[in-house]
């Protein structure tokens, strides 16, 4: 038990995003008493939800719907909050970080939470008015703006993000066409036949599509600004474009740390306990690698700043074995669920569920009797059931015949039934 | 408005009377006649779903020549040149006619009339010499004439009763419950059971003897020098030799009950009761049904039984009797008219053909006994007999050795047959495929075991071009240029000669006399009630709408005059023999096949009904456990059963009911409903040599399991097509009440199942209304076709059977309404989801929570904060979207 009396120490957390913000949290609950807390905030926000960009995007819910803090909460529980103010410079002999616009923080622990920036394709016209990224509010806002007037969009990425960003646009009036490199859209989260119903799903939606096609450049108008695309093909055939969004991944935002000398790979490296070779500079998030893994999911980074917390309260030594992660796409009406590794192989079993009428489609893969990956289309209620016991290395063999089918299905008279009318009726 | 039709059921010997009543919409129901002397209102199970079987599925509508439609003109011409130009060619004996006891009288007398008297062969036999052709040559040694002594009334009116190879309670149900009732009004009353096997007839008696397969002469030898040594003495022909033969000096020494005992495998003291209540009892009568016909020795059987009731004068009295009941429900009238290749006509043999040639003036006349059953197959096989028409039977099902009658089928140059069904086992065959008229549409009489005869009147029109066989018959015969003797208005008129030829120069030395029948007018024979032979007097035989006035005599013999020679009853000396073929290292199990409860034959009708075929649904073999351990076979697993003649292979039942040593299979499945459960091919086929009736009570077999590398199931709503069928191993099929079940078993596991499941069930590889489960490694694998929301058909695969579903919630989706969501999620796991785990539509889907499962966490752990149900439930803990709804709920919650 540590001394309640003793002086709090200065805690500096840069970036205000999901990740830092959670380690601030959980810190709170835990240990609130320990630190003075001090963010810097890219961002003009206090702090939103990003993972419900999306929504925002297609319009299902507005900004204040995805905020997470207010100012007056960040005043409520003593944490000094620097929005709209980058650090650009960490002083790790004085344990000072110095912000964009020259201010001095002092620090006796520090927390790098600078999350992730889109990967833009170098190729010619990637920087001209009317190309933008998918990855904050500003781009929502963009891509709201020059929905307004309808015309014509193009998404360069047929991944989860790119998808999002496409169906939010078209909900918005305008005419998309998914432009992506390989045959199947989310290759990396879903087999062939998952890809197919959900590219079926999305052109009955209106979404058009440019498989297998790779970009030569962007084309601009007299004024500069975009109007389509040239491909790499044998026709140089091209697409007519009011805006192209690019949506072809994240890279981890490491340039604070690498400038400051810490070491980096893809990301900032970080141990166990989510520190850096500089054991009192912590990082989380996007921009970490831990064990040669990078994620861009949110349910890693509350895994890693829960043992980040942990740890900066001194309480005791949890800590991060990495994550395996599930994916869910946010289109209205496209149940999409994907985990694990899903790849086939000899010693890997796989199980499929298929009613394409109905738009279900399900696949399971699991090596020694254990789930490795799974794939749900159209009915992704057991996702997370399946995702537990991925998670635990539950040994499925005795119920294997009915994996497929999901929970009600395996776990029988696990509830009592009676209470359920009045439930209802309630 | 509706129709009643008073009519008899078609299925067992019994001959139960049932109401046919048609409603407006010509829908059919059926109950029992309550005027019926025989069942007096009651029905068995078959009977209760006659209803269930007289739809036209599967029904043969036209002539059908070399496979293809014909009409009846070429069909005809086909059959009578066939007939005739072999006739012609090779003699009357090259051709013959194999018949059966489901035929009317009116039929079967036609058929015999055209085969004896005018093409002049006596190669006419029936499937009853399969099941009764032993109590048929029993009765002509011991009495001189094929005579049933007694009737029902005799079973309620004894004090013991003692069924010998009798399932009655499955094989005659109905019989079954009037001694039930018998035996509830006056408990005194016993009920001996002599069966190898524990049968639901024996659970009810007071004494079962599970004899040793085939010893039936050694156990009834030994009553009768039991009751010899106990004071009964006969001065009958044949008395002193035939307890010589069962008595002291012979090999079984009859006064020696331990010795009798040992011989018959039952125990000793079991033994001594059944021969005290015997000697005791003056009301015996003894039942007797194939388990002592189908013998090797069952005409010796069938006079070992005779033989002690004739000891004891138990005959010929009110509750005293030897019992032949019979297996089909006209056997008795078959064998009135002469159906038999060994009887001539109206219970005439040989020696009277001149009579009967003189009351036909007939151009010919079979003057020697023609060949038997098995004979007649073996002559088609040899090629002696060149044309075969077969009508109203499945030999290559019911036959034993049944492989080589059907090779002997497939090289006959001529086979025609008669038949309500378009496929069966032997239709298949056919060069000529001629529609018979169903039960529903026959008009006719039948007589039952107890000599009664019943009318059989129509109440559903024939359908298609369907006819009653004896007009099929006449118009081949008139096309054979015999116009003459086939002129006939109608069955009425028919019976009316069958009945004259009965009293034909008969001054009482034939008990068969119809005398009284054989004016009928159209009226009167319209309106027959239930008539016990012999009718020698003209009396007023119309049902009148009450229990009529009954003809005939009930206790035959009564006064000790027999139709033989010297007008006396003769006791046969017998000698116990063991089977034909014995059991040995190789097949060191005795098969014996039967019927179950709710099938009938080889399931033509039966199998349309649902509720019957749910009562045993897969063709099976039972077996003792300790053999089943022996020989590595477990409970509901697959064996193969094999002896020196074919093999089948069933689903196995370990039963203590089974005697160690001996297997037993059901009759019933055939090739129409099952890929390899003809249990006739197994079955052995020696012969009685007395009355050429098969042993099906006892071939030596062997049993291994299986070597199934699959198991599987299928649903459909229509039969799948033959074809398909042929690539699976080991099917049975299993009509249900809007679908056919098939299990299906293999040797080897497809490498394709989605490909080999879609050809199955005939839907093609773009059809996308195709559900699947498929997990190759495990080798399991469903799938189910769905149109336009109805469950079409559903297949189910895996390696071991145990893997699979219960059968019984898959069979409730085929509703003929549209599945519901959940049933269609479900409908590949075979089972419901637990109700309990019904979750509700989502409202977490990180976590996938429902929004019942958050109610019902809320009001059982008493959540008062989205916090809380996120600690309790991890509902919004990871991207929070849902907390709103979580609020939501909780508010709503807290009103409530």
């Amino acid at each position: 038990m540590h001394d309640n009396h003793q002086p709090k120490l200065d805690l500096v957390v840069i970036g205000n995003g999901m990740a830092g913000l959670r380690v601030i949290e959980d810190l709170l609950e835990i240990a609130p008493e320990r630190y003075n807390i001090i963010v810097f905030g890219a961002e003009p926000h206090a702090s939103y939800n990003r993972i419900m960009l999306s929504p925002v995007l297609a319009g299902d819910k507005a900004f204040a719907d995805i905020q997470i803090h207010d100012r007056r909460w960040y005043e409520a529980n003593g944490i000094t909050l620097y929005t709209g103010e980058a650090v650009a410079t960490i002083d790790r002999r004085r344990r000072m970080v110095i912000s964009a616009e020259g201010r001095e923080v002092g620090y006796d622990r520090l927390v790098l939470a600078t999350g992730s920036r889109p990967f833009i394709i170098p190729v010619p016209g990637h920087d001209r008015p009317g190309v933008i990224s998918f990855r904050d509010i500003t781009d929502v806002d963009d891509m709201v703006k020059a929905s307004e007037n309808g015309g014509k969009a193009v998404v360069i990425g047929g991944g989860l993000l790119g998808l999002e960003a496409a169906y939010g646009l078209h909900k918005r009036g305008m005419d998309v066409t998914i432009v992506h490199l390989m045959d199947q859209l989310m290759e990396r989260q879903l087999d062939p036949a998952a890809a197919a119903l959900l590219q079926h799903s999305l052109a009955q939606r209106g979404l058009s599509f440019r498989m297998g096609a790779e970009t030569a450049a962007i084309t601009g108008d007299d004024a500069g600004h975009v109007n389509g695309l040239r491909f790499k093909d044998a026709d140089d055939s091209t697409l007519d474009a009011d805006l192209v969004v690019m949506a072809v991944g994240i890279r981890p935002n490491i340039d604070l740390a690498k400038a400051s000398g810490l070491h980096c790979d893809k990301g900032i490296v970080v141990n166990d306990t989510m520190q850096t070779y500089d054991p009192r500079i912590y990082a989380v998030g996007e921009c970490v690698e831990h064990r040669k893994a990078v994620y861009g999911l949110v349910a890693p980074l509350w895994d890693q700043a829960k043992v980040c917390a942990n740890h900066l309260a001194w309480r005791g030594h949890s800590q991060y074995d990495g994550s395996v992660t599930a994916t869910q796409l946010k289109v209205t009406g496209i149940d999409m669920y994907s985990a694990g590794d899903f790849a086939d192989d000899e010693a890997a079993d796989t199980l499929t569920y298929a009613d394409i009428r109905r738009g279900v489609y399900k696949r399971i893969v699991l090596r020694e009797g254990r789930i490795a990956g799974v794939v749900l289309y159209g009915d992704t209620r057991d996702g997370p059931w399946y995702f537990k016991h991925m998670q635990a290395g539950t040994d499925v063999s005795a119920f294997r015949d009915l994996l497929l089918f999901g929970k009600a299905f395996v776990e029988t008279g696990a509830d009592e039934t009676a209470d359920e009318h009045d439930a209802e009726a309630a | 408005m509706t129709t009643t039709t008073q009519t008899t059921c078609p299925y067992c010997g019994v001959g139960c009377g049932v109401t046919a009543t048609l409603d407006g919409d010509n829908a059919v129901s059926i109950a029992g006649d309550g005027q019926h002397p025989s069942n007096k209102g009651s029905l068995c199970s078959k009977g209760t779903a006659l209803a269930d079987t007289v739809d036209l599925g599967g029904r043969l509508l036209h002539p059908r020549v070399d496979g293809v439609r014909a009409d009846w003109d070429t069909a005809l011409a086909r059959v009578a040149s066939g007939f005739a130009d072999t006739i012609a060619e090779h003699g009357p004996d090259a051709v013959a006619f194999y018949v059966s006891g489901q035929l009317l009288t009116e039929d079967y007398y036609i058929a015999n009339k055209l085969m004896k008297g005018y093409i002049g062969s006596a190669n006419i036999d029936t499937n009853s010499r399969l099941c009764m052709s032993s109590a048929v040559a029993g009765h002509k040694r011991a009495f001189g004439e094929d005579v049933v002594p007694g009737c029902y009334d005799d079973l309620e009116a004894a004090d013991l009763v003692v069924l010998v190879g009798s399932n009655t309670a499955w094989c005659h149900p109905v019989v079954y419950q009037r001694l039930m009732a018998a035996r509830e009004a006056d408990p005194n009353k016993k009920l001996v059971v002599i069966d190898p096997r524990r049968t639901a007839t024996a659970d009810t008696a007071d004494l079962h003897l599970p004899l040793a397969p085939g010893t039936d002469v050694a156990l009834f030898n030994g009553l009768l020098a039991y009751l010899a040594n106990n004071g009964f003495t006969t001065d009958l022909p044949g008395g002193a030799e035939a307890i010589a033969a069962a008595g002291p000096g012979r090999d079984i020494q009859g006064g020696d009950i331990a010795t009798v005992a040992e011989a018959v495998g039952v125990d000793d003291a079991d033994l001594q009761t059944f021969f005290e209540w015997f000697a005791a009892t003056e009301r015996t009568v003894t039942v007797f049904s194939q388990g002592v016909n189908q013998s090797s020795a069952g005409t010796d059987k069938v006079n070992a039984i005779i033989n002690c009731h004739l000891l004891t004068e138990r005959i010929g009295k009110p509750g005293a009797c030897p019992f032949s009941i019979t297996g089909q429900p006209n056997a008795m009238g078959g064998r009135e008219v002469g159906g038999l290749s060994s009887t001539l006509a109206a219970h005439m043999g040989f020696d009277q053909a001149d009579t009967v040639q003189r009351f036909w003036d007939s151009p010919a006349i079979a003057r020697e006994p023609g060949l038997k059953a098995l004979e007649l197959f073996e002559a088609i096989e040899a090629g002696q007999v060149k044309a075969v028409w077969i009508m109203a039977t499945n030999p290559l099902v019911s036959l034993p050795d049944a492989d080589r009658a059907k090779a002997a089928l497939e090289q006959c140059p001529l086979v025609v047959v008669s038949d309500v069904m378009r496929h069966t086992d032997t239709a298949d065959l056919a060069d000529v495929l001629l529609p018979a008229a169903a039960w529903a549409e026959k008009t006719g009489t039948v007589t039952n075991s107890e000599r009664m005869i019943s009318r059989q009147r129509a109440f559903l029109p024939m359908p298609g071009q369907a006819r009653a066989d004896w007009a099929i018959m006449c118009d081949v015969a008139q096309r054979m240029g015999f116009a003459d003797g086939f002129v006939y208005e109608g069955p009425a008129a028919i019976f009316r000669e069958h009945a004259a030829l009965t009293a034909f120069e008969n001054d009482g030395d034939r008990v068969l006399n119809l005398a009284g029948l054989a004016d009928l007018s159209e009226a009167d024979y319209d309106y027959l009630a239930p008539t016990r032979w012999p009718v020698t007097t003209c009396q007023p035989l119309r049902a009148a709408g009450a229990m009529p006035a009954r003809q005939g005599v009930d206790q035959l013999f009564a006064d000790g005059t027999y139709p033989t020679a010297d007008g006396q009853a003769h006791l046969v000396a017998v000698t116990p023999r063991g089977p034909a073929n014995a059991v040995s290292a190789d097949y060191p199990l005795a098969l014996n096949t039967g019927r179950i409860r709710d099938h009938w034959h080889t399931m033509t009708r039966t199998a349309k009904s649902p509720r019957l075929a749910a009562h045993i649904p897969e063709p099976f073999v039972e077996i003792h456990p300790a053999d089943a351990e022996l020989y590595g076979i477990t409970d509901g697993a697959l064996a193969t059963i094999t002896t020196a003649w074919g093999q089948a292979a069933l689903r196995v039942i370990t039963t203590e009911r089974q005697r160690q040593g001996c297997l037993f299979a059901p009759m019933h499945w055939n090739d129409q409903f099952a890929s390899s459960a003809r249990i006739g091919t197994a079955a052995n086929p020696a012969v009685c040599p007395i009355s050429g009736e098969p042993e099906f009570k006892h071939t030596p077999a062997a049993i291994a399991p299986l070597a199934a590398t699959w198991y599987g199931f299928i649903y459909a709503v229509r039969p799948l097509w033959v074809r398909a069928m042929a690539g699976i191993d080991w099917w049975i099929k299993v009509p249900g009440e809007r679908f056919v079940r098939y299990e299906i078993a293999g040797c080897e596991t497809p490498t394709d199942l989605k490909t080999t499941a879609r050809h199955w069930l005939g839907v093609a590889a773009r059809d996308v209304d195709w559900l699947e489960a498929a997990d190759p490694a495990a080798g399991t694998y469903r799938a189910a076709h769905v149109d336009a929301g109805h469950l079409e058909a559903a297949v189910f695969i895996a390696p071991t059977p145990e893997r699979l579903p219960e059968r019984s919630w898959l069979a409730g989706c085929f509703t003929g309404q549209a599945m519901t969501e959940a049933e269609r999620a479900a409908v590949l796991a075979g089972r419901p989801a637990d109700a309990s785990a019904d979750t509700g539509p989502q409202v977490c889907s990180c976590f996938g929570v429902g929004r019942k499962t958050i109610l019902r966490a809320i009001k059982s752990d008493g959540l008062d904060s989205v916090e809380a149900v996120g600690r309790a439930l991890e509902a919004g803990t990871n991207c929070g979207s849902c907390k709103p709804e979580i609020a939501e709920l909780l508010s709503q919650a807290d009103k409530a």
